[in-house]
């Protein structure tokens, strides 16, 4: 046992660590919505509807096509990120213009009717999706025990977040992306199809989603309703991180993780409300988030 | 484009409208019609534990009796109560008020049942609750117009926690949904337990609903070396609390308070191995359960009956019966009448057998504690307890005088 001045250390450890998986699942939701917020200014209430279809798509290309996991982790954010460039083609696209109001309620309703029809198609008891072979089996930390598919969750979490981070702030793609969402006429007239980067922008913010579901499928069943348990407790990670800042909600989404990882230890009760006495506390102080630029 | 979001809102619209048309019709010119209404959670989270499948058991009662119907026709009309008080409260006014509905049927969600079950107790209606665990409804909440049928939180605590203590599992933590349903459950078990010489650890409250990962609360329950853990939850929480329990390689036995056969299916016999819960009917248990469930199968094949979906069958069945002693005339005048009569008729069907309404409104039938299968021991689809205690129906259920229900004379 790890003993400090005389307090056992080992159970706090232990809920770090749990604290710091959870986190990994807010901070890969919440980069695609902070891409999506960020560069297309739309808040989309869809996320977590699309987070589920990832699961949902992860489960029945097992099942039904005998496709496992690896491959899904690819194959299920293109299906799921097409269907998202479908929904900016067919009904996004024709808000940019508008309030941002108008976006959340239409991406309220589609997320709605999508978990609607996935609870008609599956039902609501949940769906088991297996710990692939490769992955199954647990390490023995000394202070708790460490399921070898949760540190590949936090690691591939980690890496996809980063990865995402470097395309956005270092690449030329980036620079272009950010460029066309300061000033799209001025873009478009290097040659830029900035409606196309936009809608494909999109996809990729729906994609990312998508991945966080095939990750959790393994972790928690695959449930028509998990979409709509993670959603707004990963809007309140992007508001503490601030709107739209991709490094401010990867932070937070780990952050934020921790935090609850201790309230469940100290006061169970008060995990639920955690992250929204935070929420508060960082709109009163800063509203522009920890890592927001006032505007 | 436009076509698709037309389908699309159409799709919605007919959803909304199977939920409240009527479907079973069994009606010639003329005759008095007893209208039921089955009331549950048609699109959320005990969709499948009630759900249509409820509405299919009972609409299969009241083919089955067609033939016997003394004088009278019945007709089943369904309708969702989305787990919330205000909106079941709401549904069983209209029903009973304008609808002329004379039996409302399942109601799950113990504080939606309460709720409806005030409404009943108002208007002397009959309400007949199978879904919802709280044992107020035989208690503090009785009424002369209320049966409740299938299980509740004492019988399950019973059965389950005092099993499980004999067996040996004699320290216990409990992890546990906070709100009415949970503190019950973990309340009734936590005295069996403490009856039968065991010792409750610790117990972890979480936030219900919203809440995914019990990670926290599983490392929490083995640090305090008991040596069970009683999930005080149900549906989707047991389900993740049971699967992660097996990731974090808990070595507690698991006692699943409250736990149905739709459960055990979504979780899969590689986890679910091994578990003990506690319900009144089985599929599989007798030559009368097998040809009940032989006959509902097809129309619900996705979803196999568990006690609830039994109990809508069995006590439609009986309620009819009960008509048939008084006629529709009386029937008609009061709730209180039908139960009456409910009560002083035994009960026999398919489902559960023979049995018995007690005087506070119980339906007295034996529990069965179930282990489930190891994945190979299982047959076929769906073949996944074996009995391991029956609990005689005059021991199963809260002693008649303790329930504190107003019209018996302890």
């Amino acid at each position: 046992m790890l003993m400090v001045l005389g307090y056992n250390l080992g159970p706090l450890l232990a809920q770090s660590v749990l604290g710091l998986i959870n986190g990994a699942f807010y901070a890969l939701l919440s980069l695609g919505l902070a891409v999506i917020f960020g560069l297309l200014n739309i808040i989309n209430f869809a996320h977590g509807a699309l987070y589920m279809l990832g699961a949902v798509v992860a489960w029945v290309l097992l099942n039904h096509l005998g496709i496992g996991y690896w491959p899904t982790l690819f194959l299920a954010p293109v299906i799921v990120g097409a269907f998202g460039v479908l929904l900016e083609k067919v009904f996004i696209s024709k808000l940019y213009k508008l309030d941002h109001l108008y976006g959340l309620l239409l991406t309220f309703g589609i997320a709605l009717i999508v978990e609607g029809l996935a609870r008609n198609e599956f039902g609501s008891s949940g769906m088991d999706y297996a710990v692939p072979a490769s992955l199954r089996g647990a390490t023995r930390l000394g202070f708790m025990i460490m399921p070898t598919y949760r540190a590949w969750v936090v690691v591939a979490s980690f890496v996809v977040c980063i990865a995402t981070w470097l395309v956005l702030e270092k690449t030329k793609v980036g620079a272009t992306l950010r460029a066309a969402t300061e000033n799209a006429p001025l873009v478009q007239s290097f040659g830029v199809n900035v409606p196309r980067l936009i809608t494909l922008t999109y996809g990729a913010g729906v994609a990312l989603a998508a991945l966080a579901g095939v990750m959790a499928a393994p972790v928690y069943s695959v449930n028509p309703s998990m979409g709509s348990n993670v959603i707004i407790i990963v809007f309140a990670v992007v508001v503490i991180g601030g709107m739209g800042s991709i490094l401010g909600s990867i932070l937070t989404g780990f952050g934020l993780g921790l935090l609850e990882g201790f309230t469940k230890f100290i006061y169970p009760e008060g995990s639920g409300v955690v992250v929204f006495v935070l929420m508060i506390i960082v709109l009163l102080i800063r509203p522009a988030g920890l890592f927001g630029k006032a505007t | 484009m436009e076509i698709s979001r037309r389908s699309l809102l159409g799709t919605a619209a007919l959803g909304t409208a199977a939920a409240t048309l009527p479907v079973t019709r069994a009606r010639a010119q003329g005759k008095p019609v007893i209208k039921i209404g089955v009331l549950n959670d048609s699109s959320g989270p005990y969709r499948d534990t009630g759900g249509k499948t409820s509405f299919i058991c009972t609409q299969q009662a009241v083919e089955e009796f067609k033939s016997h119907l003394n004088g009278y026709d019945v007709e089943v009309i369904y309708g969702d109560h989305q787990n919330k008080p205000d909106v079941g409260a709401g549904l069983a006014r209209q029903w009973y008020d304008r609808d002329g509905v004379d039996m409302i049927l399942d109601v799950p969600t113990s504080s939606v049942a309460l709720a409806v079950a005030g409404v009943a107790k108002e208007k002397n209606k009959v309400h007949i609750n199978i879904g919802a665990a709280t044992a107020d409804l035989t208690g503090k909440a009785c009424a002369p117009c209320i049966v409740h049928w299938s299980y509740d939180t004492y019988m399950l605590a019973k059965s389950t926690g005092g099993a499980t203590v004999k067996a040996g599992g004699d320290t216990w933590y409990f992890i546990t949904a906070d709100y009415v349903f949970g503190q019950q459950l973990q309340r009734d078990t936590s005295a069996f337990v403490t009856k039968t010489g065991g010792k409750v650890l610790g117990s972890s409250a979480y936030p219900f609903p919203a809440t995914t990962d019990f990670s926290s609360f599983l490392l929490q329950a083995q640090a305090s070396g008991a040596k069970v853990l009683g999930l005080a939850n149900a549906g989707g929480d047991t389900v993740n609390s049971i699967k992660q329990a097996k990731e974090f390689g808990l070595t507690m036995d698991i006692a699943a308070l409250l736990m149905f056969i739709t459960d055990v299916n979504a979780l899969g016999l590689e986890t679910a191995q091994g578990l003990h819960l506690t319900e009144s009917f089985y599929w599989d248990m007798n030559e009368g359960t097998r040809a009940f469930t032989n006959r509902v199968k097809p129309k619900t094949p996705d979803n196999w009956p568990n006690m609830i979906h039994a109990g809508c069958y069995a006590s439609t069945l009986h309620f009819m019966k009960a008509i048939n002693k008084i006629g529709p005339a009386a029937a008609k005048a009061a709730g209180s009448n039908i139960v009456d009569a409910m009560k002083s008729i035994p009960t026999e069907d398919d489902a559960f057998g023979k049995g018995r309404i007690r005087e506070d409104g119980m339906a007295m039938f034996p529990s069965y504690l179930f282990q489930v299968k190891k994945p190979s021991e299982s047959k076929g689809k769906w073949d996944y307890y074996k009995t391991i205690q029956t609990t005689p129906a005059e021991e199963a259920w809260r002693p008649l005088n303790e329930g504190g229900c107003y019209f018996i004379k302890s």
